[in-house]
């Protein structure tokens, strides 16, 4: 279930009432809906299911799972060199 | 490319914006169809020839390969095609895979009343292009009219003869444990650049079509002195197809490193927000070689110098184990099977 | 950050399967339960990449799997109507219903058609006002909203026209259905990134503390896999039973609480069938009675087709990880990716068709492979 693919927004607009944008997900752009992401900006990520925007993506969360994921392993040796 | 919306039809057929039953019909109108518009679009392609039901044609001793193809892609104009482009390259493609030189084609054209003329004429017109691009002659035609029905507007049957060298084999037969893997450029433009035009689906998209002929690169690399086992186009159902048809054809196993297969960004992103996958979409003008190990490089730097073969990769081997199953390396260095899709991609949401 | 080749990167997931090895200490059973987690496990491999000890099942995440028959056949008589429209999101149109699928529909003369949003079909509705438009709304929480925008959008636009068949279904029913199961071999759960994305966590810190079951809510991508599963195992290892957040890139404790309030605003809850499980409690949606003139089962008057479950498919146990794929008597035999006799068979990343996939080939990594040769 639930295919969601974040992309970029690029452009925001309202049609008949309904916040709409243009996201960017690398090279395939498409018009999504916004209403239950109202606040986005161009420029941030949202994650998109079925041409609706469910969420704005968390930079600073992201950031911090992948610092996290990158201080594991350390007591193996062989990740430690492939890291360094 | 003619804008169809410029165009102005000769006499007589400009009181016919489109087509009627009785283009098909045999008579004058399929005449006049013929006269000012498919040969005139043709071209130089055409050229002496009256695309009547048979035409003779000499082709020098040796052997000869042929085939026959059926076109009917929605829409029928897409980014870096159409319907036309695709007919040509198609059927060139189908010979050039088994090392033949493409030389002389035949059209057929089912067309759906309505069919605006302008229409058929840039469409021809393309072919015409196409044709003459890959240096193969248009010989002889039909035409027939179908009541207005699916709306799909026109479909082309190619036929195509071309001829094969004599020392030239290329037969998935051949395949034997060890051979390299080459795919001749990036996967899964024709079918991204389809899809983002198909009604109910549209997205924006920089990808074009790779829609070309193949047999000027497969030639040069046959020239190359290569051992070259056999060719697929990764047409419908695109690479994963392929390579599963030719290790059960060849009763081989197939291995692959997904992280070596050329995937253009913007088709990553595509394949991502419908759900698809790359490997599974369609090309047109993109092959798999398996080449034997020890010209593997050699072929690969032949594939790179041609403009066609620019973004070509080695992206794996055949191998003795699970014959007739194709495995892709992730690049987690993880391990999955790669299935043929069992019918058209579609997006999904799960 | 693009949010998507970051959480692929091979060395992160490294040093997380580094983790995984470090903290297993005996063998566990996780269930993912999204078919899109299922998917990113099998597409990347990951399933050969973890301890044996540390088994994965695919749970019921999947609306190809656990749309019920009746709601298919359902579909089936509507989309063969003349004045219809029929739209559904590409995965329906393999579903097999008890004599017939929506792609065998179509080739009668049924137009159907496959859209990517339930807001196409809406707008197909506008363009097409003397056919019937219906849109197949299936899907868990996360699809939803989308298809809750529709009908609002249908009614503040006066489409008459459109209508849904809908068929929701609700993650934390289906998890406490499988947890109370006196069969139930699951030891910790790792729960629908997208579908907490919208609901967010609250419905799940009783489920853990109930019934004594870690729960991670869990992402797509590898990295995100790979962490749902160490933390799972981790607290399985030291005997805790939390809901931990390993999406919080997308997933905020409350969710999206302008899609749960058009949520709120458009369903109700209501006791729902899962295909091969069968009745759970208020595990489903249905619309509010001010929305019912778009439920196109009333509409087209289908609610009354019922339909008898195949008493061969052994789906309903599969989807709960009650029974391994290879343990259905139909498997391999009368049911295939070809010829499927329940829906784990018809998606490639079906529990039952990636068992089927995979069977037939020996994946273990072989030291010594040309691999070496160009990577």
């Amino acid at each position: 279930m639930c295919l969601g693919l974040p992309g970029r927004l690029v452009d925001t607009t309202v049609d008949r009432g309904t916040p709409m944008g243009v996201v960017d997900f690398g090279g395939a752009t498409r018009s999504v809906c916004l209403t239950f992401t109202p606040e986005a900006e161009p420029g941030q990520y949202v994650i998109v299911h079925a041409g609706v925007a469910i969420a704005i993506l968390d930079e600073a969360a992201a950031a911090e799972s992948l610092d996290l994921f990158a201080e594991m392993g350390l007591t193996d040796p062989d990740s430690a060199r492939g890291m360094a | 490319m003619t804008d169809p919306s410029t165009w102005s039809c000769p006499l007589p057929l400009a009181d016919q914006p489109v087509i009627t039953m009785a283009h098909g019909g045999g008579g004058q109108r399929s005449a006049d169809l013929v006269e000012h518009l498919f040969l005139p679009a043709f071209g130089p392609a055409a050229a002496g020839a009256a695309l009547t039901d048979a035409a003779v044609v000499e082709l020098g001793p040796g052997r000869v390969a042929c085939t026959t193809d059926s076109y009917v892609v929605q829409p029928l104009f897409f980014p870096g095609g159409d319907i036309g482009t695709l007919a040509i390259n198609g059927t060139v493609n189908d010979l050039a895979m088994v090392g033949a030189r493409p030389r002389v084609l035949t059209t057929a054209f089912v067309l759906e009343e309505g069919l605006e003329l302008a229409v058929l004429d840039r469409i021809a017109r393309s072919m015409g292009r196409a044709a003459a691009a890959a240096d193969v002659r248009l010989l002889a035609g039909d035409t027939k009219v179908i009541e207005r029905s699916s709306g799909d507007g026109l479909y082309i049957t190619t036929s195509g003869i071309g001829t094969v060298d004599p020392d030239i084999t290329l037969e998935p037969a051949q395949i034997q444990p060890g051979d390299r893997i080459l795919v001749s450029g990036p996967i899964g433009r024709h079918g991204v650049a389809v899809l983002s035009r198909r009604e109910g689906l549209e997205f924006g998209t920089t990808i074009e079509s790779d829609c070309a002929p193949l047999h000027d690169l497969v030639q040069t690399l046959l020239a190359g002195g290569t051992t070259t086992r056999a060719l697929r186009d990764l047409t419908r159902g695109g690479l994963a197809t392929a390579l599963c048809e030719l290790a059960e054809t060849a009763s081989v196993g197939i291995e692959f490193d997904e992280a070596l297969v050329p995937v253009p960004e913007p088709v990553r992103a595509a394949c991502g927000f419908l759900g698809l996958d790359p490997l599974v979409v369609a090309n047109e003008g993109t092959m798999v070689a398996f080449v034997a190990p020890s010209d593997a490089e050699h072929a690969l730097a032949t594939m790179h110098a041609h403009h066609r073969g620019r973004g070509a990769a080695i992206i794996g081997e055949v191998v003795a184990e699970n014959p007739g199953s194709v495995v892709a390396r992730t690049a987690l260095g993880g391990r999955r099977v790669v299935l043929r899709p069992l019918g058209e991609q579609l997006p999904r949401i799960c | 950050m693009k949010y998507v080749a970051e959480f692929g990167a091979p060395e992160l997931a490294q040093r997380l399967l580094d983790e995984i090895r470090a903290t297993v200490t005996q063998p566990w059973t996780l269930m993912e339960v999204c078919g899109g987690q299922t998917h990113a496990i099998i597409s990347h491999g990951i399933d050969q990449l973890l301890p044996e000890s540390v088994e994965l099942v695919h749970g019921p995440g999947c609306p190809v799997c656990v749309t019920p028959l009746a709601l298919i056949d359902q579909s089936l008589a509507i989309a063969a109507r003349p004045e219809v429209i029929f739209c559904s999101f590409g995965d329906m149109l393999r579903v097999p219903g008890s004599a017939s699928d929506l792609y065998r529909v179509r080739a009668e003369g049924g137009d159907v058609r496959v859209v990517y949003s339930p807001l196409d079909a809406v707008e197909l509705a506008a363009a097409n006002p003397d056919r019937e438009v219906v849109f197949f709304g299936v899907g868990f929480e996360t699809t939803a909203p989308a298809n809750a925008l529709a009908i609002r959008t249908a009614r503040d636009r006066g489409l008459g026209n459109f209508s849904v068949l809908i068929s929701h279904v609700l993650v934390p029913p289906a998890i406490e259905a499988i947890v109370t199961s006196p069969d139930c071999r699951v030891d910790a759960f790792l729960a629908a990134g997208h579908v907490c994305t919208v609901m967010g966590l609250d419905q799940y810190e009783p489920l853990a503390q109930a019934h004594g079951v870690p729960i991670i809510v869990t992402g797509f991508e590898p990295l995100d896999v790979l962490d749902g599963i160490r933390r799972a195992l981790g607290q399985l290892e030291r005997g805790e039973a939390v809901v931990e957040n390993a999406y919080p890139r997308a997933v905020q404790a409350a969710g999206n609480a302008a899609a749960r309030a058009t949520l709120e605003d458009v369903f109700e809850t209501t006791d729902r069938q899962w295909r091969g499980i069968g009745t759970i409690d208020r595990s489903g949606w249905r619309l509010r009675p001010p929305y019912r003139a778009f439920d196109a089962a009333i509409r087209f008057a289908v609610d009354e087709i019922t339909a008898p479950e195949s008493e061969r498919c052994q789906a309903g146990a599969v989807l709960q990880g009650h029974i391994r794929p290879t343990e259905c008597p139909a498997f391999g035999e009368e049911c295939t990716p070809a010829s499927p006799l329940g829906a784990p068979m018809v998606s490639a990343e079906g529990a039952c068709a990636a068992y089927y996939s995979h069977r037939r080939v020996d994946l273990r990594r072989r030291e010594g492979t040309a691999r070496a040769n160009h990577s």
